[in-house]
């Protein structure tokens, strides 16, 4: 904002700054700025899916004899594999609802937020804690307050007639994806809520008193201003949250135990990769192939919804 | 910036507009709320707290809302717990998340200085393939990774090599987004005045531009020993013992197959956070705004 008032006053000085800033970009010394991270990113993250997909499609890369060229033999293995397809369902039951939880709850809490009142400061610290932590010390704190063995949780559940005596929501896989979901509700409501609450915060006040002086009310200047004007940013934090429920690891794992009752496709994967024979290393790179398209999909999905909603 | 000093002056406006009647019936609504806000946001954390300090017996017997009694025991436990070997991974996550954070920022910040501050094609499409990263499933990383590492060719597996080459990938973009949004706050008067007099492009960002942004370039180096401190897939797939296992690692290894020690589990889970909740209480503001600022632009 202060360089367009700049701008106005001074047009040559600002002039220079920009022609400045244009030579500058006919060189090529940006570029040997980014190259460093573009590199590094291009040898860890990109060349190991390209490889990923290389190894899926071999026989069984973990042994010298294995490098045999066997097509799409793993991917059939995978799909075929009840505990594959089982993984799937748990993935998308998981991602939709705690995201779809997670917005209306983030929204709740952006809309408290945005608001004066003493106190805000301390709101706004102490959702930021779970955030901070871990996810596998969120999984393990929630973990022993659900366990059947001590946990508090278990305790007011069975009291509350809620749970049979001695039984507990990590018995069952139902359970399991219930406890899972509450744990990443909790966990990150407060980024949905921060990257919401930013949304909140450039939408100028005038508008709204515009409203209510034509004497809408506040739930009509909610869907006709404050909705609209929040949905980019809403579709960038789905598209966070969702790609990061997609690949759900951490959580599960200790929930489980290391994935022994029920697996995300990422676990799917890694107990494929690492707790099995060599002959399932090729079908786990299969699964985590499958996993990187379907969040690709996913990703590309959401910012062409982006772009298409902006314009 | 602009979003802080617009936020408040109209949000005051707004409230103090608002008929006296409703503002008292919503503010002990809101109240409410936020009571319920801060005990479900904190409750987990105060109950693995106590339970950290309760002797055993307290523990096993019917919950109590503060500890009746108090030990260190748990703590001690947990720090001289050879299976895992959780002093040690402890030390093993700091050096790695420090040297992590070290290269992360001399990589980002040249960088973001770069983003920032000049124009050139396709930098738009630098800065979506830097961001995407951090939205990978990284599991998708770990099987050519671990085939790679333990290839007699380039054998590091198990040690702190293994971990700091794929940690740079998840805290470079962290590091390249904040810092670019930090340097964009920052007025380019005084580099330019600094280049009319001859300093380089790189001298202006070591001598003006880093010191002027420290508090910011301080955040961005907290947020990537975060990230890189809080992750557990390539600690658990590219380690194997004390060498360099790490502190995430280690907390799933607490839980034996039947019999939970409560007490040193808590313990072991409130050390790897307290470091955590610190820094972020204190850098609670920064965080925040780096976080919205570029939310809002991009």
């Amino acid at each position: 904002m202060a360089t367009t008032t700049q701008a106005a006053v001074l047009p040559t000085k600002r002039r220079l700054g920009l022609r400045e800033r244009l030579d500058l970009g006919n060189g090529v010394f940006p570029y040997f700025l980014v190259a460093p991270t573009i590199i590094i990113i291009a040898l860890v993250a990109v060349y190991p899916i390209l490889d990923s997909i290389r190894l899926s499609l071999l026989d069984n890369p973990l042994v010298p004899a294995g490098t045999a060229f066997v097509g799409l033999r793993n991917y059939l293995q995978t799909i075929g594999d009840p505990a594959f397809r089982s993984s799937i369902g748990i993935t998308i039951v998981f991602s939709v609802v705690s995201v779809a939880l997670e917005t209306l709850v983030g929204f709740g809490v952006a809309l408290l937020m945005n608001q004066v009142f003493p106190g805000r400061g301390l709101v706004r610290t102490a959702i930021l804690i779970p955030f901070a932590f871990p996810t596998i010390v969120s999984g393990q704190i929630w973990f022993l307050m659900f366990n059947a063995q001590n946990g508090i949780l278990t305790y007011l559940m069975q009291k509350a007639h809620l749970l049979a005596l001695g039984d507990s929501l990590l018995r069952t896989p139902s359970g399991l994806v219930t406890a899972a979901i509450i744990i990443d509700v909790w966990k990150t409501t407060p980024f949905m809520a921060l990257l919401l609450l930013a949304g909140l915060q450039v939408i100028p006040s005038e508008i709204y008193e515009a409203a209510g002086v034509d004497g809408s009310n506040r739930w009509q200047s909610f869907w006709t201003i404050t909705f609209p004007l929040l949905r980019s940013a809403l579709l960038i934090a789905l598209m966070f949250r969702l790609l990061d429920a997609l690949r759900a690891f951490d959580l599960f794992y200790i929930l489980t135990g290391g994935g022994r009752e029920i697996q995300t496709i990422a676990l799917y994967s890694y107990a494929n990769m690492f707790q099995g024979t060599t002959l399932d290393f090729a079908p786990g790179v299969a699964a985590a192939v499958i996993l990187f398209i379907i969040c690709a999909v996913v990703g590309i999905v959401i910012v062409s919804a982006t772009r298409l909603s902006q314009n | 910036m602009a979003v802080r000093e617009q936020v408040v002056p109209s949000a005051q406006a707004k409230a103090a507009t608002k008929p006296k009647p409703r503002t008292n019936l919503g503010a002990i609504g809101r109240y409410i709320a936020v009571i319920v806000v801060l005990f479900i946001a904190l409750a987990p954390f105060y109950w693995t707290a106590i339970t950290s300090v309760k002797i055993d017996s307290e523990i096993n017997g019917s919950p109590t809302l503060y500890p009746h009694s108090f030990t260190t025991n748990s703590y001690s436990q947990a720090f001289l717990s050879v299976q895992p070997a959780f002093a040690r991974d402890l030390l093993n996550s700091t050096i790695v998340a420090i040297s992590t954070t070290i290269l992360a920022l001399i990589f980002g910040s040249i960088c973001a200085y770069a983003i920032a501050r000049t124009k050139f094609r396709g930098k738009a499409g630098v800065l979506a393939i830097i961001l995407s990263v951090q939205m990978f499933p990284l599991i998708a990383l770990v099987g050519p990774l671990f085939v790679f590492f333990t290839s007699p060719s380039f054998n590091v597996y198990n040690t702190y090599v293994a971990l700091i080459i794929p940690y740079l990938v998840i805290a470079l973009p962290v590091t390249v987004y904040f810092l670019t949004s930090f340097f964009r706050d920052l007025p380019p008067d005084l580099e330019e005045a600094a280049l009319v007099d001859g300093t380089t492009r790189l001298g202006a960002l070591w001598r003006i531009v880093l010191p002027l942004t420290a508090p910011g370039v301080f955040t961005t180096a907290i947020l990537s020993f975060i990230t890189v401190w809080n992750d557990f897939l390539f600690g658990l797939t590219l380690t194997e013992d004390y060498h360099a296992q790490t502190v995430t690692v280690a907390i799933p290894l607490f839980n034996g197959e039947h019999q939970i020690a409560f007490g040193e589990v808590s313990a072991a889970a409130i050390i790897v956070t307290i470091p955590l909740v610190i820094m972020v209480l204190f850098l609670q503001r920064r965080i925040v705004s780096g976080l919205t600022a570029g939310a809002v632009k991009g």
